[in-house]
């Protein structure tokens, strides 16, 4: 048998690979990381091979594949869901151009938020570009989804958004391949009254844009991914995604026989849907993220007889599974035993050994001598110091936002103010924070985390440790003397405790770096090595 | 043939090669596999959990859904107990009585084995025990995998050679340790089977 255990992420990448991508282009993020290491460690065996070093932010990333995609080959592109944020503006634009070589956009959702900081819908995203959206329910449907989005991409010219949740990213299945089809040649295409986007090429490229729209509802209609699954009764289900799978499974489960109508392919096939709706009395609209077509459907058809988010039928916010679902058909689930009320939680916490320990033992040692000792912090491991027995840092908003916070704060006023960042967070966009700062002279305290390594999300490369950060500090301007760098160990800090007393309360812009490897990464280095490979 | 498979521990406790092992013997047993896992945050240290299906027929959710979980397989006893939910009546609970204590407020290993014991005929491990015995602390998930494999659904001889497979590459000293602590469990839950 040649089925393959692939999570679905990987199953994207093999997907990918076997439709002839030239290159990947991603920044890391739960639970999109799997997809480009998937190709990283198995794209030697491609002529030529597969493009596939992490970008520095996703916004970069979406553009190298644009641009590669302009040149005539196919490029995949890879982020989490709020990485598209980071994006949005070449991918808006992206859909006003039009592409060359296929260009698919795989987008990772995490609904309930297992390692995120909000459950944001990307499909609201292909709404708002009007690209086709792809969204399988399975690892086998994600490889030939993946496989078939470059042919749709190169034969509608759009970009395609390939959807998928951290269940079906993080969950193995078998997979079987089909033969792999070579990259296509280099054939980059003068057209600048699609790639320049003045007014008067933007405004006939978007009149495109929407003539098109007719034509992708079409694509839906036929699709292979929306499907009905026949059955009989008043109420049926449009399950959306990996909801079909919940309710694939409650249906079978308690041996029911309702009608299902699955989506896998947006816009919409409204025809499909119609058809739905004139032969129930009630529907129940099952989407894994935001109730987005919900709401749409309430609108085409009143809300008298649907069910759904919206209503309280299933749950406004957090994923869906298959007891949600019965639920929200009126089945009760079968559970009979609870959790006993000694269980506590046990939250994730830093390694022990880990260098950001010693980090705030040291910060939160000369920030206590502060009336005020607000700490304005970022995303990676080093969050984590938010937590007993650190109680370290005060916010974590969005990538690059502990620079410019701490910014803000001491332009109204605030002293000290002092951002904490890691080194793959600075590079990924906070280096245009601490140019604001310097060009202000805000009086802040910047302390990069360096621990040579995008830890967070296993161990990625970092785009920039170690000298090359100080020397990116030193070109964006900051003084020699407020650039230090110390070692965070236990027996250092003393020494660290000093440093930072020196520079925070300097009446300017410093950067402190802390510098040690991630010990994570260390022993794994030290593991390949031992295993010789 | 159906069965759901929740596995649970702390992150870097090495519940993904448990089911990395059960995977592959379902896989060459020509059964349909359908296996979550954790990645990301929780990985530090947290609590983690796969939920592992294993079937001869189609597999629609993969989440096991509450009350259907034929087996909790779990490397530590407080986390056995988290995910008592999903489950199903007449179902088992095999765990490590080894308690991993990284907070605070970790309960008594008294009440942990209180609640242990109120569930249907669990399989309690002293598993790290049974590693060192095997020649390597570390093996403990191995034993963990032995003590249930009776109850997995799979042929004991298939699993067997699928640790075999799977550590091929690290060498033969480790295949054997870690066969070896397979064995150890499977022992041990015979006796226990046998005793009640
Ligand atoms: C826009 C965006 N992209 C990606 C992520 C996922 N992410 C969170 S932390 C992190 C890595 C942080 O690395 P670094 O700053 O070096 O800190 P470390 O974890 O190594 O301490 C990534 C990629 C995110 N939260 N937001
Ligand atoms: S993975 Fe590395 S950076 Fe993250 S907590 Fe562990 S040692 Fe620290």
């Amino acid at each position: 048998m040649n089925k393959q255990l692939l999570l679905g992420a990987e199953a994207i990448a093999l997907g990918a690979l076997d439709a002839g991508i030239s290159g990947v282009y991603a920044y890391p993020g739960t639970p999109s990381t799997e997809i480009t290491e998937y190709i990283q460690k198995n794209h030697a065996d491609r002529i030529p091979p597969v493009r596939s070093s992490w970008s520095a932010n996703e916004k970069t990333a979406y553009e190298a594949a644009l641009g590669m995609s302009y040149a005539g080959k196919r490029s995949l592109v890879c982020m989490k869901h709020v990485g598209l944020n980071v994006a949005a503006d070449a991918f808006i634009n992206s859909a006003i151009t039009g592409v060359n070589g296929g260009l698919v956009v795989a987008v990772a959702d995490d609904p309930s938020m297992h390692s995120s900081q909000n459950e944001q819908d990307s499909r609201v995203y292909g709404k708002f570009a009007m690209l086709p959206v792809l969204e399988p329910s399975s690892q086998q449907d994600l490889y030939n989804a993946a496989r078939e989005a470059f042919k749709l991409s190169e034969s509608v010219q759009l970009p395609v958004l390939l959807r998928l949740t951290t269940r079906l990213a993080h969950s193995r299945a078998g997979v079987e391949r089909t033969s792999a089809q070579p990259q296509n040649p280099l054939h980059a295409l003068y057209a600048p009254e699609r790639f320049v986007l003045i007014p008067q090429n933007a405004r006939r490229q978007y009149n495109l844009l929407l003539g098109k729209q007719k034509d992708l509802e079409q694509l839906s209609e036929q699709s292979w991914l929306n499907r009905l699954v026949t059955g009989t009764g008043s109420t049926g289900v449009i399950a959306f995604g990996i909801a079909f799978n919940y309710t694939m499974e409650v249906r079978q489960a308690f041996a029911l026989d309702f009608p299902v109508l699955q989506i896998g392919q947006y816009p919409l096939p409204r025809k499909q849907v119609e058809s739905l709706f004139t032969s129930c009395d009630t529907i129940l609209v099952a989407e894994e993220g935001y109730p987005v077509y919900e709401e749409l459907l309430r609108g085409y058809f009143g809300g008298d007889n649907i069910r759904g988010r919206m209503d309280g039928t299933l749950p406004r916010a957090g994923e869906l599974n298959a007891d949600t679902i019965a639920r929200g058909l009126g089945i009760e689930p079968k559970a009979v035993f609870t959790v006993p009320d000694i269980v506590v939680n046990r939250p994730p916490s830093l390694c022990k050994g880990c260098g950001h320990r010693d980090l705030y033992a040291a910060l939160t040692k000369v920030m206590s001598s502060f009336a005020e000792h607000h700490v304005f912090s970022d995303i990676g491991c080093y969050t984590l110091g938010a937590l007993e027995p650190f109680n370290a840092i005060h916010t974590c908003v969005d990538m690059g936002a502990s620079i410019t916070m701490a910014k803000g704060a001491a332009d109204a006023g605030l002293r000290p103010a002092v951002a904490v960042i890691g080194d793959s967070t600075f590079t990924h966009s906070g280096m245009t924070g601490l140019l604001d700062a310097i060009n202000d002279g805000s009086p802040l305290t910047v302390i990069i985390a360096d621990n040579d390594t995008t830890a967070m999300t296993g161990g990625q490369q970092s785009s920039a440790t170690g000298s090359r950060l100080l020397n990116i500090c030193r070109g964006l301007g900051i003084e020699e003397q407020h650039l230090r760098t110390i070692i965070p160990l236990k027996s250092n800090l003393e020494e660290n405790i000093r440093v930072l007393k020196e520079e925070i309360p300097y009446e300017g812009v410093s950067v402190v770096i802390a510098q040690r490897e991630c010990v994570e990464t260390a022993a794994r280095k030290k593991r390949s090595k031992v295993s010789g490979t | 043939m159906q069965s759901n498979i929740i596995l649970a521990g702390v992150g870097g406790q090495g519940i993904l090669t448990i089911a990395a092992v059960i995977d592959r013997a379902a896989l060459q047993s020509g059964l349909t596999i359908r296996q979550t896992e954790v990645h990301g945050m929780s990985q530090r240290g947290g609590a983690v959990q796969s939920h592992l299906r294993i079937s001869d027929k189609e597999i629609y959710s993969d989440l096991i859904p509450e009350g259907a979980a034929d087996l909790i397989l779990s490397v530590e006893p407080l986390e056995a107990l988290r995910y008592m939910p999903f489950l199903a009546p007449d179902g088992r609970i095999i765990t490590s009585i080894d308690p991993f204590i990284n907070i605070e407020n970790y309960p008594s290993i008294e009440d942990i084995l209180a609640e242990l014991h109120r569930t249907n005929r669990p399989v309690l491990v002293n598993a790290t025990e049974l590693a060192r015995e095997a020649g390597n602390a570390k093996t403990s998930n191995m034993v963990m995998l032995g003590a249930a494999s009776r109850y997995i659904g799979i042929d004991e001889k298939q699993l067997e050679a699928a640790i075999g497979e799977l550590f091929h590459g690290k060498g033969s000293a480790i295949v054997a340790v870690n066969i070896k602590a397979f064995r150890k469990g499977q022992e041990l839950s015979q006796t226990q089977a046998t005793e009640t």
